[in-house]
């Protein structure tokens, strides 16, 4: 095998031996591992960019082709009847419209872009949103054309996508608005109130003239006014909706202490009699509505990965007709058209391969690093990638009806499903609230009948000392501090109920290809079966590869600094290639194609997943066996989750030699393999009913099931997007380590949750009485319940410090 | 204690602009990217090959 010492500067990949590829920057020679890389670092440097490399602080990715026949389709972009469905201002030169960037991997990414294209003569303004890789673009037609300015973006290395923002996009941005809006109204609010309170409060026992405070609560009043109308009429909503399906949520006894503590304000400021609660209301408010808009920014981020399948289908189609090839808007397919797509573009629609044979990535759907080969007759999936040669395809659905707009259905839909334990947790505040009115009726109707004067301010303590305020808050605010922890760490939690579960897990299983590998294959092993030894062996496998595109082509390519010549080249897309080097015919590819039908009976070692085997003159010669590698920090996470008491096993649907050379290398004991995704899931199904609770961890489409099934499912940041769809978590970052880090923060803010419920009950508990029986005076009910809930959310802030110190 | 009729009232107003300031801020996007901006000025473009940007000629051939 060739070491590589040397690292691309640009993308980090290794520079294959040999290669002559480099730029000056920043004052040295730096190695480049390919042409794409080096144009990419030469245009960065000759558009004044080199301090990008200064600050970004990830490699870049590795650039796709910059062959001139794609750059060329870009012009297809200039079609008025294309941007149609994504420009905006379409009377005037001047144009809008909306980019996905794809390659953005730091913020020094940015920056480039920013710059680069905001110098471009005749682009009025062009703005990137870090956070969603999302690109705003203005610019004067009659200055530049779109297919220039998506022309240089390609040139510093990334690739935009048009896309029509109507969709998804509006939605979340009006929601988060105005999320935010409400978010500030009731934080002013509050704030003010509170002051106003304080001086009230004071002033009762320093002797304030009643004027005076009657002035105070009409401004408190007048303050509150626009909280209670505007910031917490969600939860108003919500209740009435509730109620209008007979059923007790946790916002009914929200609105009613909202309301009720409210209104009986109100009262008590018209009428001048009783306590005003303006402040506890306001307060009360803002802390839950922050808690809401932690909670919706977690589901927008993973809501965002449905918007980036849009980005898998091209814009633009070949057609085959009569009179030859015309390129079409992808939206103007019909069924049954002929159409050409060539390697290494996607596939525009569902539909069935008419005439040539190929291999297709179809990692989207299956998380399997590998192509798929394809013949005359095979079905192909609209967003999969043409990998090796054109094929021609008749098309069978198009649009919503693709596989692709079902998986984007299926995503909207995991998403906006509510978990079966946040759905108990409301059946039990059912049970609560039902409870708590019926008290306040019985002590109600009891000082009605024997003191009518008392009887509204007695129940009003009642309502608010119970106030469900602190036991509200107190699970909540918990949540929120440690998924914003997590997140910080890269763990990004998109379910409420996946914290206090995880807490809770005994086994924690892994999927094996994508999640305890990287899913990248490398070169393992070479047997030879001849004299040639393995280093001749490569350079006959990559003289022959030398033009592949299939990645276990370009990998065996790879290994060697200078390919031979070779002649008389026939690839077969999907089964290999023959080719004559020195004189000698060699075939290289899958087993029965390299041998043609001679005999072969070699023992495969099968400890990996896969091999390539080549022959010379129709004799074995050698076999390239490939694995998947683990990722760097698998066996400390491994370590760190043992440690932690977990009881870790390996589901894996690979070959049983593969998996246990997998689970050996990590100390893992317990394994299966060969299983379907119906026997994972009756593996956890068993386990389950022994009584473990299990968190699985998975990146594929195969693993949708078990994820689904599993109490906590954790899905991987690279994995499909259905996977992560199905996942309670997922682990943006890549990292296995933070799963134990993950696993301490849920530890601990169960622990905390448990300390908040416990005082928010004991305070119920010994507060109920006294106010039934006439102690506590509204006010007194007032602060109590504004410390208690100021407390619990306090307790809750002690979880934040996690991805704090992990940051540094 | 009477000017307390004044500032009061006074702090509403300014209450009052806090909350619009804040709304012209969430439309005009302020808090679109919550990650971005801080990384962003740490990027110097004061290189006079950036093209269409002033830049002072002192600081010429700083890069490097």
């Amino acid at each position: 095998m060739t070491e590589t010492n040397h690292s691309c500067f640009h993308c980090g990949l290794p520079v294959p031996k040999g290669s002559h590829y480099h730029v000056e920057i920043l004052g040295e020679d730096r190695e480049m591992c390919c042409p794409g890389c080096e144009a990419v670092a030469s245009a960065i440097v000759e558009g004044g960019l080199t301090d990008f490399y200064k600050h970004r602080t990830q490699n870049s990715t590795t650039p796709t082709t910059t062959v001139p026949e794609i750059l060329d389709e870009l012009t297809l972009y200039d079609r008025p009847e294309l941007q149609r469905s994504f420009v905006t201002g379409d009377d005037s030169e001047i144009k809008q419209a909306a980019l996905i960037l794809e390659g953005i991997v730091c913020a020094a990414c940015v920056w480039l872009n920013e710059r680069h294209v905001g110098g471009l003569p005749g682009v009025i303004d062009f703005s990137v949103n870090y956070a969603t890789h999302r690109a705003q673009l203005k610019w004067d037609n009659s200055q530049i054309h779109l297919s220039d300015i998506l022309k240089e973006i390609t040139a510093i290395g990334y690739v935009a996508h048009p896309f029509d923002p109507g969709r998804q996009e509006q939605i979340y941005k009006k929601e988060r608005g105005q999320a935010l809006k409400r978010l500030a109204v009731a934080g002013f609010g509050a704030m003010q109130v509170m002051m106003l309170a304080v001086a009230l409060y004071a002033g009762e026992a320093e002797g304030m003239k009643e004027s005076m405070k009657q002035f105070f609560r009409w401004i408190s009043l007048l303050i509150a006014l626009p909280v209670i109308l505007y910031s917490a009429r969600p939860f108003f909503t919500s209740a009435l909706g509730d109620l209008k399906r007979k059923r007790l949520g946790m916002d009914v006894p929200v609105s009613l202490a909202i309301g009720g503590a409210f209104l009986a304000s109100i009262y008590a400021t018209v009428t001048n009699s009783g306590e005003v609660y303006f402040d506890s209301v306001t307060m009360f408010t803002f802390f839950l509505l922050s808690g809401r808009f932690l909670e919706m920014g977690a589901r927008q981020r993973a809501g965002q990965a449905a918007e980036e399948l849009v980005k898998l289908l091209p814009a633009m189609a070949t057609r085959l007709t009569a009179d030859g090839e015309e390129v079409i808007p992808v939206t103007d397919l019909q069924h049954g058209d002929r159409i050409r797509v060539r390697p290494g573009d996607s596939i525009p629609a569902d539909g069935r391969v008419l005439s040539g044979q190929s291999s297709v990535d179809e990692s989207l759907l299956t998380g399997e690093s590998l192509p798929v080969a394809k013949l005359v007759g095979a079905g192909v999936t609209a967003g999969t990638v043409n990998v090796e040669s054109p094929l021609e395809i008749s098309v069978e659905k198009i649009g919503e009806e693709t596989v692709l707009a079902a998986i984007r259905r299926l995503l909207d839909r995991a998403q906006s499903e509510k978990p079966a334990i946040a759905l108990l947790a409301d059946k039990v505040a059912g049970y609560f609230v039902g409870a708590l009115l019926l008290v306040a009726l019985g002590v109600g109707s009891y000082w009605y009948l024997y003191n009518p004067d008392q009887a509204f301010w007695i129940v009003l303590s009642v309502l608010v000392v119970t106030c469900p305020c602190a036991l509200s808050l107190a699970t909540p605010a918990a949540m929120t501090a440690a998924t914003g922890s997590l997140t910080r760490l890269g763990v990004l939690t998109t379910r409420g109920h996946a914290m206090e579960t995880l807490a809770q897990t005994s086994h924690m299983l892994f999927d094996k290809t994508g999640t305890l590998t990287t899913g990248q294959l490398t070169l393992a092993k070479v047997e030879t079966f001849t004299e040639l030894d393995e280093q001749q062996c490569l350079m006959i496998a990559a003289a022959l590869e030398q033009v592949s595109e299939h990645p276990v082509g370009r990998l065996l390519a790879a290994q060697v600094e200078k390919p031979q010549p070779v002649s008389d080249i026939v690839a077969t897309p999907g089964q290999g290639i023959s080719g004559t080097v020195n004189g000698v015919a060699y075939r290289i590819g899958r087993t029965a194609y390299a041998l043609q039908g001679s005999e072969y009976t070699h023992e495969l070692d099968h400890a990996h997943s896969h091999a390539v085997l080549a022959t010379a003159e129709g004799k074995p010669l050698a076999e390239f066996q490939l694995s998947d590698a683990l990722r760097p920090d698998a066996v400390e996470a491994v370590r760190q989750l043992k440690q932690a008491g977990l009881k870790l096993a390996i589901l894996s649907g690979d070959q049983p030699a593969v998996v246990k050379r997998v689970a050996v290398e990590l100390g893992i004991d317990t394994y299966q393999s060969g299983l379907s995704p119906e026997g994972k899931l009756a593996a956890i199904k068993a386990l389950q009913s022994q009584g473990a609770v299990v968190s699985m961890v998975g990146d594929g489409v195969n693993d949708a099931p078990v994820l689904a099934g599993a109490e906590v499912s954790v899905a991987m940041g690279s994995g499909t997007q259905l996977a992560q769809a199905s996942a309670d978590m997922v682990l943006l970052s890549g990292q296995l380590t933070h799963l134990s880090e993950a696993l301490k923060v849920a530890t601990k803010a169960r622990l905390i949750v448990r300390q908040n419920l416990g005082w928010a009950i004991g305070y119920n508990l010994v507060a109920l009485p006294l106010a039934a029986a006439g102690y506590i005076a509204p006010w007194m009910a007032a602060i109590g319940m504004s410390a208690s809930s100021l407390l619990v959310v306090l307790n809750a802030l002690r979880l934040n410090q996690y991805g704090r110190n992990e940051k540094k | 204690m009477e000017i307390l009729y004044l500032l009061i009232p006074l702090g509403l107003v300014i209450f009052a602009i806090a909350i619009w300031a804040f709304v012209w801020a969430v439309k005009s996007g302020q808090f679109d990217d919550m990650e971005g901006p801080a990384h962003r000025i740490l990027m110097d473009d004061d290189d006079p090959r950036i093209p269409g940007k002033k830049t002072d000629p002192g600081l010429k051939d700083r890069d490097g």
